[in-house]
């Protein structure tokens, strides 16, 4: 029977009340006394070198408190990098500036170039409309191969081409891959584009500085995913504030997707000028704004070679990819095509030999960075598409080429650096087939041909490295700071609990799951216990949430500190029962003596912790308030295996998902329901990515889809009913929880079952010649492709 | 975007190309536009107003005549800066060669938009791109010509515009 509290329960998710009464308190809702706005004057242009600002009309407008420009932010620190990068020969990674404000050049169409400060956002942008820019335009890099070519119009002057880096991985294969591509039976190559995507969550970035001057404190309330390390990074690297006098807040935060770890120029300005001008400064992206100033996602283009023996056994893999970096390095913008993405391409088999080449590329374009699943789709993409090809040319069948290849027996080293600690992909494999009832998909088949319609199945398996991360590992791989995170258990005088958690909420449902686990801990009520999250000043420390990583790495800091707790408390029992520690037991929320009735609830035993008349001060301490830290010592690796049928109109082009369904091993779960919410909204990103969505540029740089009219998201009418399963639970071996995470699965398995779907669909109608088709497979593309 | 198209002008050669070099006439031509002046040597200065898709704006900019084969043809090269909706750039080189019936106008047309046009409007710029020169050079052989009744009526004092200009035109010769 399912359980109704605790962990594996399906409690509501107690945030949605609020959020669904509209009582949410989102950064734009907050708004102090005396406040100003803040208007950006982007760049229109995606190249140029800046003549001349003339602010003098502008500040003369109504209004106009101050207009800061590039110049007010000389000597300021650079918005910093979080990840370096040595390439193949042993180079460090080329690391541009990145200023608040342009100094000397505008790099892509949104930079911005001056701020205008006033009473009213309408009075900036008036005034903004008033100051005299003179540009030189000059000629835009939008191509990454192009961009890499001898004699390139370089992004930044300073450095030596727009080469970010040239990584390979792992260097020491690449002779051994080389031959054994040579020398395999069958080679199947595939070259794709991984489409660039604008994350777009619902609520746009919102920053609103303040600063005290009675105490000289600043504070940023700021729409993040990690408000410790926005004021690490801004505090240390940009505008040099100590931690003690900077506060940074993330209050209710309206979907991140990865587009909100990062630290943004607007976030610095807000914070510079606030006490710049002795006033709060508020700035509120639009969402035209958005589309052209939040870090994009994706955008690689690559090749890929999968070399199977005569028995069709995988024998090795080597990729050559471009990854477009844009035209600054955003935050952990370096690691995505590397660490986040070549580790990953063993994905599930047992292929021994792996080369892994990417180019990271400088261009006139918007800073590319994390997004729902950053390098892991990617990588999922490319294997699980060369894998169906390889298939179809050796004709075979998909699953079974797949099952034949799968690694079986756990723990299990990678040739790409890591080790999976469990999985069971046969267990996995053998779910979907009976959730998607695959035996059954001929009968749809012959019953979509009877209206007309072409039917195609796509299946495909995933893995991903979640639970981020070891931070002795990460150290090694270029990142500059460990990504531990770290949890408070404060308990009060009557029983009731706040949890302060690193882990940063916007939409996970951490108000409700993380209570779970402390109140099955305990054996008390989940309404007692209550987490505080995304603000620095309540918090001891915290990495925030990305990379599936809040329940597996915060998750088990608040069990470390819980269990800190339960060790005191019993210490504090065993004392009111006057009975040896070593035989308290907690059970229900009970102290009992083992093997007596003697006990004590735990509402006396917390009372007992901070009111006592009678305590042994010399043996406890008072109080009952515990923190942990916690470093996971590996990644976390859930899998799975995923199917979608889809339907295509032969005269249209058009595609419909006419079934979708994912068997997921995310190890132990703590709220199903959020889990398969979590699923569900993470397949709907990643079929908007297969299907509708497409950030694109012209080859001036000028950014051609920047508004909804022409960036298609997808919409309920899009999706079908999915069919989501987590039954299959290998638990993580390496944290106390056997958590593995599930934020971004959906959207790294979906997209190749997709267009796996879509492939076999043309392929059923005939077109044999059709054997690939770049997302977004629109109608015109799908038209296209068969009709030649 | 690039498009290419000649119009038939019944006018002699002599007359388009100078009309070809009037502000008077551009003004008249340009769509939307609201002021235009200068001179070819110089340039032109223009601002015009214009609506695409869901971006109305004013744009001010410069129109520079280049690469002059006197009575043949010339390139156009315009810039139009319209603040928050970004910019439009543009560039016509066009040709004449006598026919029969007149004057054989041809013209390749590239345009360019950046910024808020570009983000808001790109899909429908290369319609909105032919619709304005497919008016800029249908108004200027209508200018030239003058429309058909015109020749007829001489003692109007509503004289049309286009027939006063293209006199003051003719007689400044």
């Amino acid at each position: 029977m399912p359980k109704d509290s605790g962990i594996g329960a399906s409690s509501k998710r107690r945030e949605d009340v609020r959020f669904l009464t509209g009582n949410g308190n989102y950064t734009d809702d907050i708004n102090i006394y005396g406040q100003t706005h803040v208007y950006f004057l982007r760049s229109d242009v995606a190249h140029g070198r800046i003549k001349n600002i003339d602010t003098s009309a502008a500040e003369a407008m109504p209004g106009v408190v101050r207009i800061f420009t590039g110049a007010d932010f000389e000597g300021i620190g650079s918005i910093p990098c979080g990840w370096q990068i040595t390439d193949r020969h042993g180079q460090p990674m080329q690391e541009p500036a990145h200023p608040v404000l342009a100094i000397g050049k505008v790099r892509h169409v949104g930079d911005p170039i001056a701020a205008v400060v006033a009473e009213s956002l309408a009075e900036a942008r008036d005034a903004a409309e008033a100051l005299n820019v003179d540009i030189e335009e000059l000629p835009a890099v939008v191509d990454m191969k192009a961009a890499v070519k001898d004699g390139a119009t370089k992004v930044h002057d300073d450095l030596t081409s727009n080469l970010c880096y040239d990584w390979g991985f792992v260097e020491d294969n690449k002779g051994a891959v080389d031959e054994a591509i040579k020398s395999a039976a069958h080679v199947t190559t595939l070259e794709l584009v991984n489409n660039r995507l604008v994350a777009n969550p619902m609520e746009p970035r919102v920053a609103v500085g303040d600063y005290n001057r009675s105490n000289d404190e600043h504070t940023l309330y700021t729409t993040s995913q990690n408000p410790h390390v926005i004021r690490l990074l801004m505090g240390a690297f940009v505008l040099g504030i100590p931690e003690h006098k900077l506060r940074v807040v993330a209050p209710d935060v309206g979907g991140g997707f990865g587009t909100k770890i990062f630290h943004y120029a607007e976030e610095a300005f807000c914070t510079f000028a606030a006490k710049a001008v002795n006033r709060p400064v508020k700035w509120t992206a639009s969402r035209s704004e958005a589309f052209m100033s939040d870090a994009h996602g994706r955008d690689h283009v690559t090749k890929i070679e999968l070399a199977l023996d005569a028995d069709n056994n995988f024998t090795a893999v080597r990729t050559e990819t471009y990854a477009n970096m844009g035209a600054y390095l955003s935050t952990f913008a370096p690691s995505v095509p590397t660490w986040l993405h070549g580790t990953l391409m063993a994905g599930n088999y047992k292929t021994p030999l792996v080369y892994v080449n990417v180019k990271a590329v400088f261009t006139n374009t918007v800073p590319v960075d994390a997004y729902r699943g950053a390098g892991r789709p990617e990588a999922t993409y490319q294997l699980e598409r060369v894998i169906d090809k390889a298939a179809r040319e050796l004709g075979v069948d998909p699953i079974k080429l797949r099952r034949q290849n799968f690694i079986t027996e756990f723990p299990y080293a990678t040739p790409v650096a890591v080790e999976y600690d469990t999985g069971d992909y046969p267990a996995t494999m053998d779910k979907l087939e009976e959730i998607a009832d695959l035996s059954g998909f001929e009968a749809r088949r012959k019953a979509s041909e009877a209206k007309g319609k072409l039917r195609g199945l796509g299946v495909n398996c995933y893995i991903e490295a979640c639970g981020i991360a070891p931070s002795n590992l990460v150290g090694q791989l270029g990142a500059r700071a460990g990504l531990y995170d770290a949890a408070t258990v404060r308990v009060n005088a009557t029983g009731s609990i706040s949890v302060m958690v690193g882990a940063h909420s916007h939409g996970q449902g951490h108000e409700t799951a993380f209570p779970q686990v402390v109140a099955e801990m305990l054996g008390i009520d989940e309404s007692m216990i209550d987490i505080v999250h995304g603000d620095s000043s309540k918090i001891p420390f915290g990495m925030g949430t990305y990379g599936s990583r809040s329940i597996a790495v915060c998750g088990s800091a608040m069990v470390r500190a819980t269990e800190k707790i339960i060790n005191k408390a019993k210490k504090i029992a065993s004392h009111l029962l006057e009975a040896s520690e070593a035989d308290i037991e907690l059970k229900n929320g009970q102290f009992t003596v083992a093997g007596t009735d003697k006990s004590v609830a735990w509402g006396d035993v917390t009372l007992a912790a901070y009111v006592p008349h009678n305590y042994p001060l010399e043996d406890i301490e008072p109080g009952l308030e515990e923190t942990a830290f916690y470093d996971p010592s590996n990644f976390t690796y859930p899998s799975g295996a995923y199917a979608c049928e889809v339907e295509v109109d032969p005269d249209t082009g058009k595609v419909t998902i006419e079934r979708f369904s994912a068997a997921d091993d995310f190890g132990n779960v703590i709220n199903p329901m959020i889990v398969t919410g979590q699923v569900h909204g993470g397949i709907g990103q990643g079929i908007g990515q297969a299907l509708l969505e497409n950030c694109s540029y012209d080859e001036n740089g000028q950014l051609l889809s920047a508004s909804y009219m022409d960036y298609a998201m997808p919409r309920a009418s899009d999706v079908p009913f999915f069919t989501v399963d987590h039954s299959c639970q290998t638990p993580c071996t390496h944290n106390p929880l056997g958590v593995k995470g599930c934020g971004e699965a959906g959207a790294i398995g979906s997209p190749p079952a997709v267009v796996n779907a879509v492939v076999d669909a043309l392929q059923s109608g005939g077109h044999k010649n059709v054997t690939h088709i770049d997302m977004p497979c629109s109608p015109s593309r799908v038209w296209a492709a068969m009709n030649g | 975007m690039n498009l290419s198209d000649s119009k038939l002008i019944a006018a002699d050669r002599e007359t388009v190309w100078q009309a070809l070099l009037s502000s008077d006439v551009l003004k008249e031509c340009v769509p939307g536009c609201q002021e235009m002046s200068g001179s070819p040597q110089d340039g032109f200065e223009a601002t015009v107003v214009q609506k695409v898709g869901p971006v109305k704006a004013t744009f001010k900019g410069s129109v520079t005549v280049s690469d002059i084969v006197e009575g043949t043809s010339l390139t156009l090269t315009g810039e139009g800066k319209g603040g928050a909706a970004g910019f439009a750039k543009g560039g016509a080189n066009v040709s004449l060669s006598e026919e029969e019936g007149g004057t054989r106008l041809s013209y390749d047309v590239e345009a360019k938009v950046g910024g808020k046009l570009a983000q808001l409007g790109s899909r429908i710029i290369d319609g909105f791109a032919k619709k304005m020169a497919d008016q800029f050079f249908e108004t200027f052989r209508e200018v030239v010509e003058g429309p058909a009744e015109d020749t007829e009526d001489t003692s109007s004092d509503a004289a049309p515009k286009k027939k006063g200009w293209l006199r003051k035109l003719v007689s400044n010769e």
